[in-house]
């Protein structure tokens, strides 16, 4: 049977590995390869070296967007996180309507970021307005905390599931001896059961952080980078740079920010898992 | 043994079915095998989409050349044409809309010098020129200025003849603002500064000193502007946003949706757009209706006439296969010079096309505009053409915003900065 399933194996991997390579592998190798090419379209580039990387190092809106994003997705990974575990806390008591608080919790997740984002920008901006101040798309500071906003209402369902996921695999015999031995909740909470859901917490903090990275749809959306790109992410200003400009230099350009983003998602993401990883505990 | 070779046809079947998946497509049906070419139409507007379908369709029937006709989304027409024109089916016409988009596409437009749809054209003006070579025809002339609501004008005691300068026109403006409670209603729409409506002030209203500032200095573009009439621009926009239907600070999230309504439910007067928009607001019937030149207190103003001129140019793909060319520049003729061609060009589409053989349109705005060239009022022309670049246009629109919101000098000293300044920066950008 072993044998067998050894033998057999590359075949079953097949189609899964052919999706792979034409949605992933194909486009990516030739992303790398146009961030060197200057190009209106994919079949017309011309390989002119690394200036597209030089002329992105060198765009002051770039570097403005990846501190922006660096700002938002700090800020959102902690709350995300701490919120969506004390709901999943509260929500592992055994009370009554768990459920219904699980599913209504859930459901933000299940609507699109663009509908999310203007939604959320009806919203916002009929506050701002009833207070007095100025709307989205003159407010940078109102951008920033309404897309914090946002995705913490949108994300923090999804990461509650999981952690309750993680809280209900915590072995009773396990708090029970914390007890029997004298621990206090707060203890049991910090001793026993945070180093058990250890492994939601990595995947927690790796969909959060990749998530606030790569965010697009609620970014345009929201604030649409207004008021003059000051609410700008990384993926918007590549989208940005490939779209709203016209002329062949800009297509490297913004295809040598975007494997510049790449590299950036995946070191940051590695490191994070690494660290997170190492404080993960065998049962 | 058997139970694998099962799993295998599975598999196998599994395979075939993703790889189907990826095959297929929406590609559009061209190719006619017998030598007469085709045309794919990668067609700009989509409030015409029915229309040119339509017009394919009886050239098809006629000529049993096949015409693909695709709209582009609105707004995504750029993407669009950056994602078919690199297949092997690319489209063999499309449009550009102007000199800053001609940019992108300068290498793949075919020389229309010496093609029989050239020569139809009423004015060489309207060809759009890469060098010597003329890589775009423009096949439709809009025309934008003020439009009136003539009742609610008559109602506040004013026709739209008593509107002959900026100065008349901050005079009703302002009238009309001082008795708004009394009237119940206002001078100007809302001058939306969301992405849906504010091209209207970033675009077609900052066309104005820039054609002031060309005509005085007797040139047809540049690259550093100076701005010399940006004093009649902030005079024109303090009128629009402190004498409208909503309070200033609000325009940022207002939309070209709410200025129609606004202006069709007679809440305002003044509403600025073109002949485009003419659908929207005929409902209140003709007689009810007017465009009127926008004043902005700069050059003769007695003879100033509708801003009249085109941003949707015609080019033929280069790359296309010689039959197609051959093809897509017979459509095109077809489409300017047969009876079935200009009518439906003429009625369905509104349009007014600068064609030898062009039918008369049945635009209310269309004739007025004619009416006011034949009293010898000069049509201002479309200078936005050549704003540097997409960019320039978003940031002035921004600083306008924020203007708006809070009228301080320094605020408007931030528009004069990115009308002046930005536009040297973006020029270069753009052109290395």
């Amino acid at each position: 049977m072993e044998r067998a399933l050894k033998r057999w194996s590359p075949l079953f991997i097949l189609p899964t590995f052919l999706a792979f390579a034409i949605g992933f592998i194909y486009p990516f190798v030739e992303g790398a390869y146009l961030s060197l090419c200057q190009f209106t379209t994919v079949r017309d580039a011309k390989f002119i070296g690394f200036g597209n990387y030089i002329r992105a190092f060198g765009d002051s809106q770039f570097l403005d967007s990846f501190w922006f994003t660096v700002a938002f997705t700090v800020v959102s990974v902690a709350l995300i996180n701490v919120i969506a575990f004390l709901f999943a806390l509260m929500l592992t008591k055994n009370l009554k309507g768990t459920n219904i608080f699980r599913t209504v919790f859930f459901m933000p997740n299940l609507i699109g970021g663009i509908v999310l984002g203007y939604i959320w920008q009806i919203l916002i901006n009929c506050v701002l307005s009833l207070v007095g101040k100025p709307l989205l798309a003159l407010n940078a500071t109102a951008g920033y905390w309404g897309l914090i906003i946002l995705m913490c209402w949108q994300q923090i369902g999804y990461m509650m599931i999981i952690y309750i996921a993680g809280l209900q695999a915590v072995p009773d015999d396990l708090t029970e001896a914390a007890q029997i031995d004298g621990a206090t909740p707060l203890q049991t909470l910090l001793r026993v059961k945070l180093p058990m859901v250890m492994p939601s917490i990595t995947i927690c903090t790796f969909l959060t952080l990749t998530n606030g990275f790569k965010l697009f749809d609620q970014n345009l959306a929201l604030t649409a980078g207004e008021p003059n790109h000051a609410t700008e992410m990384l993926a918007y200003n590549i989208y940005n740079t490939f779209y709203a400009r016209s002329g062949p230099q800009w297509k490297g350009m913004g295809q040598a920010k975007a494997v510049l983003f790449c590299i950036l998602v995946v070191a940051i993401s590695m490191l994070q898992l690494k660290a997170t990883r190492s404080r993960e505990v065998q049962q | 043994m058997k139970k694998s070779w099962l799993a295998l046809a599975l598999t196998g079947a599994m395979t075939l079915g993703l790889l189907a998946g990826c095959g297929g497509g929406d590609k559009p049906a061209v190719g006619s095998g017998d030598g007469k070419g085709s045309v794919y139409y990668l067609n700009f507007k989509p409030e015409q989409d029915k229309d040119w379908q339509a017009l394919a369709q009886t050239y098809t029937e006629k000529t049993g050349v096949p015409v693909t006709v695709v709209t582009a989304a609105s707004g995504q027409y750029e993407t669009t044409l950056m994602a078919e024109i690199g297949k092997s089916e690319a489209p063999t016409m499309f449009q550009v809309n102007g000199p800053v988009g001609l940019n992108n596409w300068k290498d793949y437009c075919y020389d229309l010098t010496g093609s029989k749809v050239l020569g139809e054209l009423t004015s060489e003006d309207f060809t759009l020129k890469n060098g010597d070579e003329v890589a775009g025809i423009g096949y439709v002339i809009e025309t934008y200025g003020l439009i009136t609501n003539t009742k609610l004008l008559e109602q506040a005691g004013y026709k739209t003849s008593d509107i002959q300068s900026f100065a008349d026109l901050k005079k009703v403006a302002e009238d009309i603002t001082a008795r708004k409670d009394e009237l119940g209603f206002a001078a100007f729409t809302s001058a939306g500064m969301d992405g849906s409506s504010d091209w209207r002030f970033k675009t077609h209203l900052a066309n104005l000193p820039i054609y002031f500032e060309y005509q005085a200095d007797g040139i047809g573009s540049t690259e550093a502007i100076k701005g010399s009439f940006l004093d009649n621009y902030r005079q024109m926009w303090d009128l629009y946003i402190n004498n409208a239907t909503c309070d200033p600070k609000d325009l940022s999230a207002k939309t070209g949706d709410d200025a129609v309504a606004e202006f069709v439910n007679g809440e305002a007067v003044f509403y600025q757009n073109g002949t485009w928009a003419y659908g929207d607001v005929k409902s209140l019937g003709d007689d009810s209706l007017a465009m009127i030149p926008l004043y902005v207190g700069a050059g003769d103003e007695a003879k100033q006439g509708l801003c009249t001129g085109t941003e949707n140019y015609w080019c033929v793909n280069k790359n296309a296969k010689a039959e197609d060319i051959q093809a897509t520049l017979d459509f095109m003729y077809w489409c300017v010079t047969s009876d079935e061609g200009t009518t439906s060009m003429a009625s369905d589409m509104g349009f007014v096309i600068p064609f030898k053989a062009a039918k008369e349109s049945e635009n209310l705005f269309v004739k007025q505009d004619a009416e006011l060239t034949a009293a010898g009022k000069t049509p201002v022309s479309w200078n936005f053409t050549t704003m540097p670049s997409e960019e320039w246009k978003n940031v002035l629109g921004s600083a306008l915003t924020a203007y708006a919101a809070d009228q301080t000098d320094a605020n408007w000293a931030a528009v004069v900065s990115a009308f002046v300044d930005n536009w040297a920066a973006e020029y270069k950008l753009a052109n290395g």
